[in-house]
């Protein structure tokens, strides 16, 4: 393992980038999902319309055809936007998770039980006071589990956009392969060090889950 | 050139990713059914008793799940030949993404045999069920039924993921979409078409999976 110190470099130089679209394409997917959901939960009828084609277009398409479509089609006319390669990743990323996460932030809204929304206005708060104080707290402690799965889901996503040009873990990987031909090695390390960021991604968000759910009586599994 | 989506050259490009799509759904379908069985036998060993079965079995989905299908396919495609274990870029592209989904399908598994009331368990060893028998006759029948949706998302899920082999040289339908535009410099209609393909292909089997829930519903 004498090569370990010439690869690593390289590969934690990628590391470092695909970092950078995770944690963009995180808070950008975010969001989305706080605005998707506003959106299918308006009163008016062409928001919610709007907020159902933009979950149902991103879901049902592929993660990789989102993003070549931007990288390829977006900089031709009749559209002439060319945006650069981390544009177009957090974008494409944010976009794509965004519209699962609305998804989840929705179902995690309508498990809080009718009764605290009727408690919260028989105490006269405002809408606002009522979402942040009342509603939102409890309907993170249903949303923050699949929320973490969703964000392994993103860092895996991230690896396509080696595909668009972008030098992130997947790319350096395959040009060090065609440079070095230490094949074997040096994938064996990229799947490690994926690993190890999703293990980070989930101690973080279990930190999150328990500051969410303190004070609250658990039902504990078996 | 001028106009905003051009339809004669759409029409012109529809046969030949019609051919591609089939592609696509070819690779979805084998790899759906080769997750399915490899997804059970998975979730059967992470059963097992004997605590290292079940604990390497565990890892392994565990480590499958958390890292990318991309890299996944690219070490069996260029890994695995050298230790002599050559495949095509759609052997390779299969199994990657058939083994990627079994993890997954591994894990809906498990929720469904958790859900079996263990009474059954009970009298299947007070009858003296072979395991075979205890499983194929009254485990699985009751733990996957009410799985069904979930494993019909992932066969959603799996069939937006095919594009992902396109990066090593399966022309499946986003590779022929990147090649028709690489090769007449418009990807607005053949990129555009995939995306509304894949739309279309992933609400028919979505339909098709809510059609056979309501088939296999008990009364």
């Amino acid at each position: 393992m004498g090569d370990m110190h010439e690869l690593l470099p390289l590969l934690l130089k990628g590391t470092l980038v695909t970092l950078q679209i995770a944690v963009f394409g995180i808070l950008l997917a975010i969001l989305m999902a706080g605005i998707g959901t506003i959106l299918r939960t308006s009163a008016w009828r062409v928001l919610r319309w709007i907020g159902n084609v933009y979950v149902e277009v991103f879901r049902g398409t592929s993660l990789l055809v989102q993003l070549f479509w931007l990288f390829f089609v977006l900089p031709l006319p009749p559209f002439n936007l060319a945006l650069t390669p981390f544009t177009v990743a957090i974008v494409g990323l944010g976009l794509h998770y965004g519209a699962y996460g609305s998804e989840i932030l929705r179902g995690a809204l309508r498990s809080v039980p009718g009764g605290q929304f009727e408690a919260a206005i028989a105490l006269n708060m405002t809408a606002a006071t009522r979402m942040r104080r009342i509603v939102l707290p409890q309907a993170m402690i249903n949303a923050l589990p699949p929320a973490t799965n969703l964000m392994i889901e993103l860092l895996k996503g991230t690896s396509l956009v080696s595909l668009i040009t972008l030098s992130d873990l997947t790319f350096r990987a395959r040009q060090l392969d065609e440079a070095t031909f230490k094949t074997a090695e040096i994938f064996a390390l990229t799947l490690l060090i994926y690993f190890v960021l999703a293990q980070v991604v989930v101690a973080i968000m279990r930190h999150f889950e328990r500051r969410v759910s303190h004070g609250i009586a658990q039902r504990t599994v078996k | 050139m001028n106009s905003f989506f051009d339809v004669k050259y759409a029409l012109h490009i529809l046969p030949e990713l019609l051919r591609a799509s089939m592609y696509t759904i070819g690779i979805t379908l084998v790899g759906f059914v080769i997750a399915l069985v490899l997804g059970l036998v998975l979730a059967v060993l992470r059963r097992s008793s004997i605590a290292s079965v079940s604990r390497v079995t565990g890892f392994f989905i565990e480590f499958i799940r958390s890292t990318p299908l991309l890299i996944q396919v690219y070490v069996l495609f260029y890994v695995a030949p050298l230790y002599g274990i050559t495949m095509s870029a759609l052997l390779a592209g299969t199994i990657g993404i058939a083994v990627h989904y079994a993890c997954y399908v591994s894990e809906v598994y498990r929720a469904g045999l958790n859900g079996v009331a263990r009474g059954q368990w009970e009298a299947a060893c007070a009858l003296s069920l072979s395991p075979w028998r205890t499983y194929s006759g009254v485990i699985l029948p009751q733990a996957i039924r009410p799985v069904i949706p979930a494993l019909g998302n992932y066969l959603v899920a799996m069939f937006k993921d095919t594009p992902v082999l396109s990066a090593i040289t399966v022309v499946e339908l986003m590779q022929q979409a990147k090649n028709i535009g690489s090769e007449t410099f418009r990807y607005l209609e053949p990129i555009t078409m995939t995306g509304l393909f894949f739309l279309l292909i992933s609400v028919t089997f979505a339909s098709g999976v809510r059609h056979l829930e309501r088939r296999v519903r008990l009364p």
